[in-house]
């Protein structure tokens, strides 16, 4: 039996993924936050049947970036849009892709209400600390002391309350099933968001209950940092305020896996 | 194709006008591979480049995994057998 060498390809950009170019800025974290839920969408055969809901924010193209079908919902407002989506067509899998101005400040009172209602669907939340697409002011997540263009001398907590921990706060809700938070500063990290973005759509598939997830992202343009050491920022400053780990893993989660 | 050591042989293939010069890759790189080109692509940026000459890569997957774009695919030398499967043989 003779051998030889072939070359096999072992690591390539995810079909879900459109061959669009992506405008975010280089080393940005939502396009590979993007390709993590592309891979799981390939792995899972469900890229179908999947129906995304576009934010307003940094990532409100996201449609161009996805081989997915896709709505635009107005700001803040797409877990009603998914909502609505969901439950027209229950054999879907609807997720939303939110940044923390749009789902921490306009769209609070959505992502509550469809946690408290327990819908069948599933919220990535991308929290950069910051308003990325505006320019770089102050978001209701950024932390003590941080420097933004609307808190030039740092955001002082007296006056504005200390940054919104939504995992937490949609982990102590009824209705939610599977509530995490996850990093993508490093390799370990990003293979655990990669697991937990797995986890989120089985939920949601096996028609649990809804489902979220938290990642910590960069926003190297709007803090100042190099896309290296903007990932560095993450790890030292976001991670002490927002420990990554499983805010409420149901029961049903835990057969599932 | 032959090997010269137990370790697996590979190598990464980046879409050059795709890549936006981030560095996030040449951070992960074990065997500090890849680094940015001297010429720019056409939307002003210095892509990544893997500058391998005595054919250190292993494949990984480590750089793609970190690759904000999707820009890198990554290509791995394997054992094919004549007779059996026959294995995707990338171009």
């Amino acid at each position: 039996m003779q051998e030889q060498w072939v070359e096999q390809t072992v690591y390539q950009r995810p079909e879900s993924l459109s061959k669009n170019p992506t405008h975010y800025c280089p080393g940005c974290t939502h396009g590979l936050i993007h390709k993590l839920i592309g891979e799981v969408i390939d792995e899972l055969a469900i890229r179908e049947r999947t129906i995304a809901v576009a934010p307003v924010g940094c990532s409100v193209l996201l449609y161009n970036y996805f081989e997915l079908d896709s709505a635009e919902a107005a700001h803040g407002r797409a877990p009603a849009m998914a909502t609505g989506l969901k439950r027209v067509q229950p054999d879907k899998i609807v997720f939303t892709y939110q940044g923390d101005g749009d789902l921490a400040s306009i769209g609070i009172a959505e992502i509550m209400w469809a946690a408290i209602r327990g819908e069948n669907i599933t919220t990535f939340f991308i929290n950069n600390a910051i308003y990325g697409m505006t320019g770089g002011q102050m978001a209701p997540t950024s932390l003590p002391g941080q420097v933004t263009g609307s808190s030039p001398l740092g955001r002082d907590v007296e006056m504005t309350g200390m940054p919104i921990q939504m995992a937490e706060i949609l982990a102590g809700l009824p209705g939610t099933t599977y509530a995490v938070r996850r990093s993508v500063h490093d390799i370990r990290t990003i293979k655990d968001a990669k697991k937990a973005i797995r986890t989120a759509f089985r939920v949601q598939m096996a028609g649990a209950g809804f489902s979220f997830i938290e990642f910590l992202s960069s926003c190297p343009t709007n803090w100042g940092l190099t896309p290296s050491r903007a990932l560095d920022w993450i790890r030292q400053n976001m991670v002490p305020y927002y420990p990554l780990g499983d805010y409420k893993v149901a029961d049903i989660v835990k057969e599932l896996r | 194709m032959t090997r010269r050591s137990s370790l697996a042989k590979g190598r990464i293939v980046i879409d050059q006008e795709m890549c936006k010069g981030c560095e996030l890759c040449t951070t992960t790189c074990p065997y500090d591979l890849i680094h940015l080109a001297e010429q720019y692509n056409a939307k002003g940026y210095r892509p990544a480049t893997l500058v391998d000459p005595d054919g250190r890569c292993t494949g990984c997957t480590l750089c793609a995994m970190m690759c904000p774009d999707a820009v890198i695919t990554v290509l791995r030398h394997v054992k094919s057998r004549a007779g059996s499967a026959p294995l995707a043989v990338a171009a």
